[in-house]
């Protein structure tokens, strides 16, 4: 096993737990802020990628670029969502809310499997087999673009939540709920955003995924689980958490796939998993509560 | 309670009630026509495999009406769920299924093997490939299918024919396959036969990768520094088309990619996705001799029923869910009867020798395996798989080694 | 026994002897199929109920039961078939791996406070552990599966949970029978009083001296145990075992969706739900078949909707609104 062995599977751990990353970002402002755990997160995932897929069909639109017009459709989708069949759900335990969402999973995967049919889905780019060399080392275009393309989405958003009266409201909704409606915040209007705004970045991860890979309806609950486990890595709430426990999975399971066997790969990201959750509840970047 | 049976099927509940377990034989032995029931995953997990049968199974009812069989299909999904398998079983064999075909997936096979062995109606199976299948003991069930064990050991033979055919040698092999039941029994058949069948090239590594990998790159990368000359694979559908991705990207290019017998290289999704990259893989497995008489037929048919598929035929999913209905619609004809242990008896003397797969006659062991089923070689080439080997069916030349990734277009 | 009586008004008390009475002779009056799904739907309260235990009395969300299911059955049937270890040996087993496997959830969740949300996906992350690691055992099949040997000889040796459909049926009649016996038993005794205070508030508990980490242990153990033993049953009623089924996410899903629809922390929720949801099932796929509607995906889809109907139409599920209408109200201990 060469050293440029490892600096490549480096490199592509990190660029595909970018992509991941922001998907899981996504979550994380959901229970962030609405407290409610978007269980149909990896079906928003895919409902995206076939998005991205329609749109490459009509009008040859790149999938990165796609991302845009798609992440926005999403936030009013999350939006309306949220106002409609989630709002009602936020004070409820949270075993009703997961077979809410459960029932909204099944829904969008067979939705999915009637429209599209279960054969994989796919996009021709000019640079899907291309990639770039240095030295021995091999990078795969799509992936760069992926990677750079999640870290402007993740920028924008991180300016929304800093610069933007409606972000700061949300994080105050965040910090302190009860405190957000006594200086008169529509709490339930700041809900229905961010529930918008987390679907917004499942959207553009999703878009983002159908550059580098292929879709079918089934993908969808192991991009869940993969979403969760991120969040809880880099901590729930934690927008750099989020974005470095996607690199840190990646990492580790490009490292446990060479060092190892590809096939257990994911026990890596479990044990990690567990070990955070072990020492250090709040996640990696999550700050502990009061 | 009266209500709430009648919630679940008010009609099977008054067949059932006062005739409870009492096999309704006797009508059925009146009956000129012998309805099958297909069990296949159309849904859920296993779909695109589940569908691709589907569409054998559509295409076959007019071959065999056209060769003169009185069979009656009904298509039914079982949602890829040993649960629902089970209880459509049931529901099949209650509507008056004279024999049950399926069921693609080895668990979903064996819940449905257990319902008809209680109540001794055939199960001819399409496609399963776990051996443990016809090691259970079940009486009323026979594959038409080849073990792990069958497929390996024609695929490892295979790839020494065509190296030879193509006058190339190997000298270092890795084997990549998916971690799932399929690629599992595959890998367990590889690690038992190889070292017996004195292959003339060294296996160097075996790697098994996660089903539900999201992409393939890392392994790719493994296998690049490892650099054999010949790569084995046993993938799925989906991962297929991953794989060569990474590949192409990385620029890996072993001398040849052969498959000891999986799907995914096959399948139009993988043409469609990766177009020219698809080109000179090859897999030795059991294929539909585009020579016989009866695979035109099947083919005319598929044209009419599946008029979008780019292929005259699924040449593996439609050909031996074709053959399973063939078997059960033949020994109907023989036995004259619907009845379940006559019917089984007839099955198990099934000697077919025309028919769609290559290889020997369809015929069944005191197990109920078909030890007739052979391998063929077949390649893409010009994006169509072609029968490269054995000569008397094939269609073209094997090539090799594999030329570049590179100006493919 | 008597608590599960006690519990019931004059007019319950009828209607569960009625349905005791049907469940029971329902092997005499239904065909195959129907008994082939009210044996689904049995298990699935039995399973339900263990969960139950859990999450309705002491408040944990497990969203990752099917390890217990699967360490269980694997438990039993390696037991059974590599060393001939009849199965009511190996469930002992199944049921000391079962609570090992809890214990280590347990340790990890109470010691370091995992709560909430995070204890649920503790609990998702060792179910998926597990399946992998199976995937990974070539010992007991790998992911190429594990089988049971399923000789015609053997179909009668009762006692070695070798029998057909009608055994099994009233094996997962006894099971969600007992299940539902030793709830109200819990339920009325002083550890279920504990149970119900943690639920409610464990601070509160603690300071009136219950000994909050114990009692969910004990919770946890008992459902473990449960879950592990229905494991016992799926290994030798389907005499064949994939990782990839057993200690599947969905797995875990279908486990709790009766329970929740049916009623969380109510002694009948988990029995109506699975016998709500689990002919629902399959009168979808009736309903739709009749209307020539059953493309691959349409039932599921439809089911889908249906779930998310039933659980904003009734918060706390069917039996409390159902108990209500029909005048069959629990008593609260």
């Amino acid at each position: 096993m060469s050293f440029s062995l490892y600096v490549e599977v480096l490199i592509q751990g990190v660029l595909t737990g970018l992509v991941y990353g922001l998907m899981a970002l996504g979550l994380s402002v959901i229970f962030g802020v609405v407290r409610v755990v978007n269980f149909a997160h990896g079906e928003f995932a895919v409902l995206a990628m076939y998005a991205a897929f329609i749109l490459f069909g009509l009008f040859h639109l790149d999938p990165i670029v796609a991302s845009l017009p798609i992440a926005a459709a999403f936030f009013v989708v999350g939006y309306m969502l949220q106002r409609t069949v989630v709002q009602p759900f936020v004070t409820r335990p949270q075993h009703e809310q997961f077979i809410l969402l459960v029932g909204l999973s099944i829904v969008i995967v067979n939705a999915l499997l009637l429209t599209f049919g279960p054969e994989s889905k796919h996009t021709d780019l000019s640079y899907s087999f291309d990639s770039y060399s240095l030295g021995a080392v091999l990078v795969d275009k799509a992936r760069v673009y992926g990677a750079a393309a999640a870290l402007v989405v993740t920028t924008a958003l991180f300016a929304f939540f800093r610069y933007t009266l409606t972000g700061a409201a949300i994080r105050a909704a965040a910090d302190n709920l009860t405190g957000a409606a006594v200086v008169g915040l529509d709490v339930k209007r700041l809900y229905a955003i961010s529930f918008g705004v987390g679907l917004a970045c499942v959207g553009a991860a999703g878009s983002i995924m159908m550059a580098l890979t292929d879709m079918t309806p089934m993908l969808g609950p192991s991009l869940t689980l993969l979403a969760f486990t991120i969040v809880i890595v880099g901590g729930l709430g934690s927008m750099a958490g989020a974005l470095f426990g996607g690199m840190l999975i990646g990492v580790a399971e490009a490292l446990a796939s060479v060092i190892a066997s590809p096939s257990i790969k994911s026990m890596v990201s479990f044990s990690l998993l567990v070990l955070v959750l072990a020492l250090r509840p709040q996640g990696l970047f999550g700050k502990a509560e009061a | 309670m009266a209500h709430r049976t009648g919630l679940i099927d008010r009609r099977s509940v008054l067949a059932g009630a006062g005739a409870a377990f009492a096999s309704p034989a006797i009508v059925r032995a009146q009956e000129k026509t012998l309805k099958i029931a297909i069990l296949l995953p159309r849904s859920g997990f296993f779909a695109q495999a589940g569908q691709s049968c589907h569409r054998g199974a559509l295409a076959s009812a007019k071959v065999l009406a056209d060769l003169g069989y009185n069979v009656e299909l009904t298509h039914v999904d079982t949602e890829s769920n040993g649960d629902v398998a089970r209880t459509q079983a049931e529901k099949a064999i209650n509507d008056g299924a004279g024999a049950i075909v399926g069921a693609f997936e080895s668990g979903h096979t064996l819940a449905i093997a257990q319902v008809c062995e209680q109540r001794k109606v055939p199960l001819v199976i399409n496609v399963a490939a776990a051996p443990q299948i016809t090691q259970q003991g079940y009486q009323y069930l026979v594959r038409n299918f080849p073990t792990g064990g069958m497929l390996v050991t024609n695929g490892l033979k295979l790839v020494n024919d065509v190296a030879r055919a193509a006058n190339v040698e190997f000298k270092t092999a890795a084997f990549l396959h998916a971690n799932d039941t399929f690629g599992t029994a595959q890998r367990a058949a590889m690690d038992a036969i190889f070292p017996k069948l004195g292959m003339p090239f060294q296996l160097i590594e075996s790697i098994a990768y996660d089903p539900k990998a999201q992409d393939l790159s890392v392994e790719v990368t493994k296998l690049r520094s490892i650099n054999p000359d010949l790569l084995l694979i046993v993938t799925r559908a989906g991962d297929a088309i991953k794989l060569t991705r990474d590949m192409v990207r990385q620029k890996f290019e072993p001398k040849a990619i052969m498959s000891p017998g999986s799907p995914g290289l096959y399948d139009e999704e993988f043409f469609q996705a990766v177009g020219p990259y698809a080109d000179y893989f090859i897999y030795n497995l059991p294929w539909a001799n585009p020579k016989a008489q009866m695979t035109r037929a099947l083919e005319a048919s598929f044209k009419a029923t599946s008029p979008k598929n780019r292929f005259d035929l699924d040449s593996f999913n439609a050909g031996f869910t074709f053959e399973a209905l063939l078997v059960a619609a033949d020994a109907f004809k023989r036995a004259g009867t619907t009845d379940g242990p006559t019917l089984m008896k007839a099955i198990k003397a099934t000697n077919i020798a025309d028919h769609v797969m290559i290889g020997g006659p369809i015929a069944f062991t005191d197990r109920g395996d078909n030890v007739n089923i052979a391998s063929a070689s077949v390649e893409n080439l010009k994006q169509t798989p072609t029968v490269v080997f054995p000569a008397d069916a094939a269609a073209a030349k094997p090539v090799l080694p594999m030329p570049s990734w590179q100006g493919r277009t | 026994m008597s608590d599960l009586l006690a519990a019931l008004p004059a007019r319950g008390k009828i209607a569960l002897a009625l349905v005791v009475a049907a469940l029971v002779s329902a092997p005499l009056l239904v065909d195959r199929y129907v008994l082939s799904i009210l044996l689904l739907a049995l298990f699935g309260a039995y399973l339900g109920q263990a969960w139950n235990i859990l999450m309705g009395f002491c408040g944990l969300l497990s969203l990752g039961h099917a390890l217990y299911l699967g360490l269980g059955a694997y438990a039993s049937a390696a037991l059974y078939v590599k060393f001939g270890i009849g199965p009511w040996a190996g469930a002992f087993a199944a049921i000391a791996l079962g609570v090992a496997a809890a214990a280590a959830i347990g340790w990890l969740g109470f010691r370091f406070r995992i709560e909430g949300v995070y204890f649920s996906l503790l609990t998702i992350a060792f179910a998926e552990f597990a399946r992998i690691g199976f995937d990974n055992l070539p010992w007991l099949g790998g992911a190429a599966g594990f089988f049971l040997p399923v000789r015609a000889e053997e179909a009668g040796h009762w006692h070695n949970l070798r029998g057909g459909p009608i055994f099994f049926y009233y094996l997962a009649l006894a099971m969600a029978a007992g299940a539902l016996v030793l709830s109200t038993t819990l339920r009325a005794s002083k550890l279920g009083h504990a149970f119900l205070a943690i639920r409610e508030d464990a601070q509160a508990a603690r300071a009136l001296g219950v000994n909050v980490t114990r009692v969910r242990f004990v919770a946890l153990f008992i459902s473990a145990a449960m879950t592990a033993l229905g494991g016992v049953f799926i290994a030798f009623w389907t005499n064949n075992l994939f990782p990839a089924q057993i200690f599947d996410m969905s797995r875990s899903i279908d486990i709790i969706l009766a329970p929740i629809i049916g009623g969380v922390g109510t002694l009948f929720g988990p029995i109506v739900g699975a016998f709500l949801l689990v002919p629902l099932g399959e009168a979808l796929t009736e309903a739709l078949r009749e209307f020539g509607l059953n493309a691959p995906g349409a039932k599921a889809l439809v089911y889908g909707f249906l779930l998310m109907g039933i659980i904003t139409a009734t918060p706390s599920g069917l039996w409390p609104w159902l108990a209500r209408k029909l005048g069959l109200m629990e008593k609260q201990p």
